[in-house]
C-alpha cells in the first residue's frame, strides 16, 4: 500500500512539473512555428514571471489574483519589447546567427534582472495557501492543484484562440506559409510580434505558477526552460499536442527516476533521455 | 623588375602568416619581462588557456558551420581528468594529460557520431544536454570529484627539474601550447582539408559533390575541438591547482561561444582577439561588475546584428572587397 | 563512359524519372534536353549522388555508382556545375577552384596541421593547377578576389573552372548558360568546345537550343521523366515527338 502511495506521489509530482514544462514548450513552439527561430529568451520569461509576481505582491501590495494577472501581462510586454528591439533589427537569415542572437538577448535579460532584483534567492508565497491536501493517501501541495488547473485552463484558452480568433488563424497561416499569408493580406510583422507576446505570456505564467514551489532567482528559468525545450523536442518540435505530451512525459520521467533511482541525478536522467531521443528519433513523438 | 623595397614588401605579404606568428612569439617571449605584475600575467595566462578551447570551438562553429553550446564539458573532462589522475590516482602528469585528451576524443566520437547528424537547434540542444549531464555528474559524484566545493591539491606540471609553479613559468608553458595550437589551426585552415571544411560550412551539397566526406569531416573537427579543449582543461587544472564545477557550466560554454562570435566565426586570428577581449572585459569594467552580464550580452547582440561575421573577419572582408573593387575600377 | 539502365525515381507518389536509359560516349558531349519539369535536374542529381534513384543502374565505366554517396562519386572522377550556382562566396576565387581539387588533396587533419614538406609540395602543385584552370577560363586577374565580388557570368565560369580543374573523367554541366547574355553564352560555348578538344567527356543539360545544336555530339530528350528521343542533334530537332513535347507545352500555356 505504501508503494502504491509512493507511486501516486511520484506520478502527481511528475504531472505537475510536466504541466510547467508543457507551458514552456508551447512557448517555444509558438515562436518557432511563426518565426522559424528557437528563442532562448523563453527561459527568462519564466524567471520574469516569478519576479513580477514578487514585485506585484511585495512592492506594490496587490492581492494575489491581481498580481498574477499583472505579472503575466508585464512579461508579455517585455516579450514584445524583446521582439521589437532585439530580434527584428537583425536582418540575417543565417540560423547560426539567429540562435546566438537570442542567446545574447537572454544574457542581457538576466543581467537586467540581476540589477533590478538582485542576485539573492527570494521566496514567493503559494497562491492557494500552504496546507497540504490528502488524496488517496498521497500528500499534495495546493500549489500543485493550482498549477494543473491553470495549465489546463491556459491550454483550453490557447485552443480557442487558435481555432476561433482572427489573430489565431493568422498565426496558423503564417506558420504554414509565410509568403502566402502575406499575399493574402496578413500583417506578418504583427503576427510575429503577437506570437512572441504569446510565448512570453505562456512562459510568464509558468514562472508565476512554479516559483512558489521552487525558489525564485534571476536564473531559475534557465534549467526549467531548457527542460521545457527538451520537452518540446521530445514531443516533436513545433507540434502543440507534442509540447503538452512531451512536457508531461518529461515530468513523469524525471519524477519516476528521482523517486526510484536517484534524485541527485534526475537532471542527468532527463537529459540523457533527451540525447537518446535526439539520436534515435529527432522528430520526437508527434513531430512532422 | 621590382626594386629591393618592393621585393621586401612582396616577401612580407607572401609570408604574412608566418611572419605574424614569429612576431607574436617574440612578443610573448619578452612579455614577462615587460609585465611584471603577477596578477596581469595571470590574466594573459588565462587568455592562453581559453584560447585553446576557443580555437577548437571556432574551427567547429566558424569553419564548419556547426553549433556547440556545451564545450565547457570537454574543458571539464580534461581538467577533472588531470586532477583525478594525478592527485587521486597519483599517476604522472604528462601521460595523464594525454590520457584525458584521448578519453575526450573517444567521448567526442561517441557523442558526435549520432549528434552531428543533427543541425541547428537540435544540435544546440544535444550539446547543451551533454554539458548539463557532465556538470551534474561533477556536482553529484562528490566522492570522486569533490562536489560543489571543488577539487584541490592538484600538483604542478614539471619537465625534469623545472617545475611550473609561478605565473612566469605558467606563461611560457601555456603560451607554448597555445601557439602550437594556433599554428596547427592556421596550417589546417590553409590546407586542402581546411578548404573542405570551409566549403562544407557554406554549402554541404556542393562540398559533397566536390568530394568532401561531410559526416567524417564534421566528426573529425568535433573530435579535434574536444582534444584542444581537454588539453586546455588539463593546463587549467595544473596551473590553478584547484578546479570546481562552476568553471564548467553551460554559462561558461556560452562565454566561449561569445569569444568565437566576437573574434569572427572562422577567423583564427580573430579567436585570439575575441578571447582576449572577453577575458579582459571584467577587468576594464571592474566598477560595473553588476553590469557584466548586460555588457556581455550587448556585445554579442550588437555584433550579431551589425557585424555577424565578427570583428576580425568583418574588417578583413570589408578591406579585401574594397581593394578588389578599387583595382577593378583602375583596370 | 556513362550508362544509364532503366533508371526510375519517385517523389512520394509522383514519378520523376521513368525507365530512363541512355549512354554517354567517352570524349563526346551529350546534351540532355526537354521541357521544364521533364526530370533533367533530377537525373543529374541522381548521377552525381546528390539524390538517389529508386530503381535502375548507373554505370561509370562499368562500375555501378547508383548507390554511392556524392563524395565517393566525386572521388571516382565525376565533377559537376550547378544550375543555380553553388559558389563559396566567402572564399577567394582561387580557393573556390582549389576546392575542385579536394579529391587530389591530402585529407588527413594530422598531416595538414603539421604542414609536412610533402604537403607543402602538394599545395604548390595544386595551386599551379588551379591558376592554370583560372587562366583557361580568363579569370587569372581575379584570382584573389572574394568570390562574392564576381559578376554572374564570371561566377558561372569559375564554377566551370572548378569542375574541370581536377581533370575529371566526366563533367555534368547543369544549365551552364542560364541567365547569361549572348556574348557570355558564346564565351562558355568556346570553353566547352575547348574542353572537348582536350578530351573531356561531358553531359550537358540545357534549355538554350542554339548552344545545344552548336556543341553537342549526341542529344537525349526527356519529357515527363521519360526518354522520348535520342540521336545526333539534327535528327532530334526534326523528331515530331520532340516538337510536340515542346510545342504542346507552349500551346497549353498560351
Amino acid at each position: 500500500m505504501a508503494d502504491f502511495q509512493d507511486l501516486l506521489q511520484f506520478l502527481f509530482a511528475g504531472i505537475t512539473s510536466g504541466a510547467i514544462y508543457a507551458l514552456i514548450a508551447l512557448g517555444f513552439s509558438v515562436v518557432h512555428n511563426t518565426m522559424g527561430i528557437v528563442n532562448f529568451t523563453q527561459v527568462d520569461f519564466v524567471s520574469l514571471g516569478g519576479m513580477f509576481m514578487f514585485s506585484g505582491l511585495f512592492w506594490i501590495g496587490l492581492p494575489v489574483v491581481a498580481a498574477l494577472v499583472c505579472a503575466v501581462a508585464a512579461v508579455t510586454a517585455v516579450g514584445m519589447a524583446v521582439e521589437r528591439f532585439g530580434v527584428r533589427p537583425s536582418r540575417s537569415q543565417n540560423h547560426l546567427v539567429l540562435i546566438f542572437l537570442t542567446i545574447g538577448l537572454s544574457i542581457i535579460l538576466r543581467g537586467i534582472m540581476k540589477l533590478v532584483w538582485g542576485k539573492n534567492r527570494m521566496a514567493v508565497p503559494p497562491l492557494a495557501g500552504e496546507e497540504p491536501l490528502h488524496l488517496a493517501g498521497a500528500t499534495i501541495l495546493p500549489q500543485a492543484v493550482v498549477i494543473l488547473v491553470m495549465t489546463a485552463l491556459a491550454i483550453g484558452l490557447l485552443v480557442l484562440f487558435f481555432r476561433g480568433t482572427r489573430m489565431g488563424l493568422a498565426m496558423r497561416a503564417v506558420a504554414s506559409n509565410q509568403t502566402a499569408a502575406a499575399v493574402v493580406g496578413i500583417s506578418v510583422g504583427r503576427v510575429k510580434a503577437a506570437s512572441f507576446a504569446l510565448a512570453a505570456g505562456l512562459g510568464g505564467l509558468a514562472g508565476v505558477l512554479v516559483t512558489p514551489i521552487t525558489t525564485l532567482s534571476y536564473d531559475v528559468g534557465v534549467l526549467l526552460g531548457l527542460k521545457g525545450f527538451a520537452a518540446a523536442i521530445l514531443g516533436g518540435f513545433g507540434s502543440f499536442p507534442g509540447a503538452v505530451l512531451g512536457g508531461i512525459g518529461l515530468g513523469l520521467l524525471e519524477s519516476l527516476s528521482a523517486g526510484y533511482w536517484s534524485s541527485a541525478y534526475k537532471d542527468v536522467a532527463a537529459f540523457v533521455v533527451l540525447l537518446l531521443v535526439l539520436f534515435i528519433r529527432p522528430k520526437g513523438l508527434l513531430g512532422k | 623588375m621590382m626594386t629591393s623595397r618592393e621585393n621586401l614588401f612582396y616577401f612580407c605579404y607572401l609570408h604574412r602568416t608566418g611572419l605574424t606568428v614569429i612576431g607574436l612569439c617574440l612578443l610573448l617571449i619578452g612579455w614577462p619581462l615587460v609585465e611584471t605584475n603577477p596578477y596581469n600575467l595571470g590574466l594573459t595566462n588565462l587568455i592562453a588557456i581559453f584560447a585553446m578551447v576557443v580555437l577548437g570551438l571556432n574551427l567547429f562553429i566558424g569553419y564548419t558551420g556547426q553549433i556547440s553550446l556545451g564545450h565547457a564539458a570537454f574543458f571539464a573532462l580534461g581538467a577533472y581528468g588531470s586532477a583525478i589522475g594525478t592527485t587521486t590516482l597519483g599517476w604522472p602528469a604528462w601521460p595523464v594529460m594525454a590520457l584525458a585528451a584521448i578519453g575526450s576524443a573517444a567521448i567526442a566520437l561517441a557523442v558526435g557520431l549520432p549528434a552531428l547528424k543533427l543541425s541547428g537547434h537540435y544540435l544546440a540542444m544535444a550539446t547543451l544536454g551533454f554539458n548539463i549531464v557532465v556538470y551534474t555528474i561533477l556536482i553529484q559524484w562528490d566522492t570522486v570529484t569533490g562536489g560543489p566545493s571543488g577539487f584541490a591539491g592538484i600538483p604542478y606540471l614539471a619537465v625534469g627539474a623545472l617545475v611550473f609553479d609561478n605565473e612566469i613559468h605558467f606563461h611560457y608553458l601555456v603560451w607554448t601550447f597555445a601557439m602550437l595550437a594556433l599554428l596547427s589551426s592556421l596550417n589546417l585552415v590553409r590546407s586542402g582539408a581546411g578548404r573542405g571544411l570551409a566549403a562544407l560550412a557554406e554549402d554541404e551539397t556542393a562540398a559533397a559533390a566536390l568530394g568532401v566526406d561531410i559526416r567524417s569531416a564534421k566528426v573529425k573537427v568535433f573530435i579535434l575541438s574536444a582534444v584542444l579543449a581537454s588539453i586546455g582543461g588539463s593546463l587549467f587544472a595544473h596551473c590553478y591547482a584547484f578546479v570546481s564545477p562552476d568553471s564548467f557550466s553551460i554559462f561558461v560554454s556560452v562565454d566561449f561561444v561569445i569569444m568565437v562570435v566576437v573574434g569572427g566565426m572562422g577567423s583564427i586570428w580573430g579567436t585570439l582577439f575575441g578571447t582576449a577581449l572577453i577575458t579582459l572585459l571584467p577587468e576594464w569594467i571592474e566598477a560595473l561588475d553588476a553590469y557584466k552580464d548586460i555588457v556581455h550580452g550587448l556585445i554579442l547582440v550588437l555584433i550579431l546584428i551589425f557585424l555577424p561575421q565578427g570583428l576580425v573577419t568583418g574588417i578583413t572582408d570589408t578591406v579585401r572587397t574594397r581593394i578588389a573593387l578599387r583595382r577593378s575600377r583602375h583596370a | 563512359m556513362l550508362e544509364l539502365h532503366h533508371v526510375c525515381k519517385w517523389f512520394g507518389g509522383l514519378p520523376a524519372l521513368q525507365d530512363v536509359s541512355f549512354t554517354v560516349e567517352t570524349g563526346r558531349i551529350t546534351a540532355l534536353i526537354g521541357p521544364n519539369g521533364a526530370g533533367k535536374s533530377t537525373l543529374i542529381n541522381c548521377i552525381s549522388g546528390v539524390d538517389k534513384a529508386q530503381e535502375g543502374r548507373i554505370l561509370l565505366e562499368q562500375e555501378a555508382i547508383e548507390k554511392l554517396p556524392a563524395h565517393r562519386i566525386a572521388a571516382l572522377g565525376v565533377a559537376r556545375t550547378f544550375q543555380n550556382l553553388k559558389v563559396f562566396a566567402r572564399l577567394s576565387v582561387l580557393d573556390n577552384v582549389l576546392t575542385g581539387l579536394t579529391v587530389a588533396a591530402e585529407s588527413s587533419f594530422t598531416v595538414s596541421m603539421l604542414r609536412l614538406p610533402a604537403l607543402r609540395h602538394q599545395e604548390r602543385q595544386l595551386r599551379l593547377r588551379a591558376l592554370e584552370a583560372l587562366d583557361h577560363f580568363n579569370l587569372s586577374a581575379k584570382a584573389n578576389w572574394p568570390a562574392s565580388a564576381l559578376s554572374y557570368g564570371d561566377k558561372k565560369r569559375m564554377e566551370m573552372a572548378r569542375a574541370f580543374v581536377g581533370s575529371p573523367r566526366l563533367v555534368l554541366l547543369d544549365e551552364p548558360v542560364a541567365g547569361l547574355n549572348s556574348a557570355e553564352t558564346a564565351r562558355i560555348a568556346r570553353h566547352i568546345r575547348q574542353q572537348r578538344r582536350s578530351g573531356h567527356t561531358m553531359l550537358l543539360v540545357e534549355h538554350d537550343m542554339e548552344l545545344v545544336m552548336d556543341v553537342a555530339d549526341h542529344v537525349v530528350v526527356l519529357d515527363s521523366g521519360r526518354c522520348i528521343a535520342s540521336g545526333p542533334p539534327d535528327t532530334v530537332r526534326r523528331n515530331p515527338l520532340v516538337l510536340e513535347a515542346y510545342l504542346g507545352r507552349m500551346e497549353a500555356t498560351a
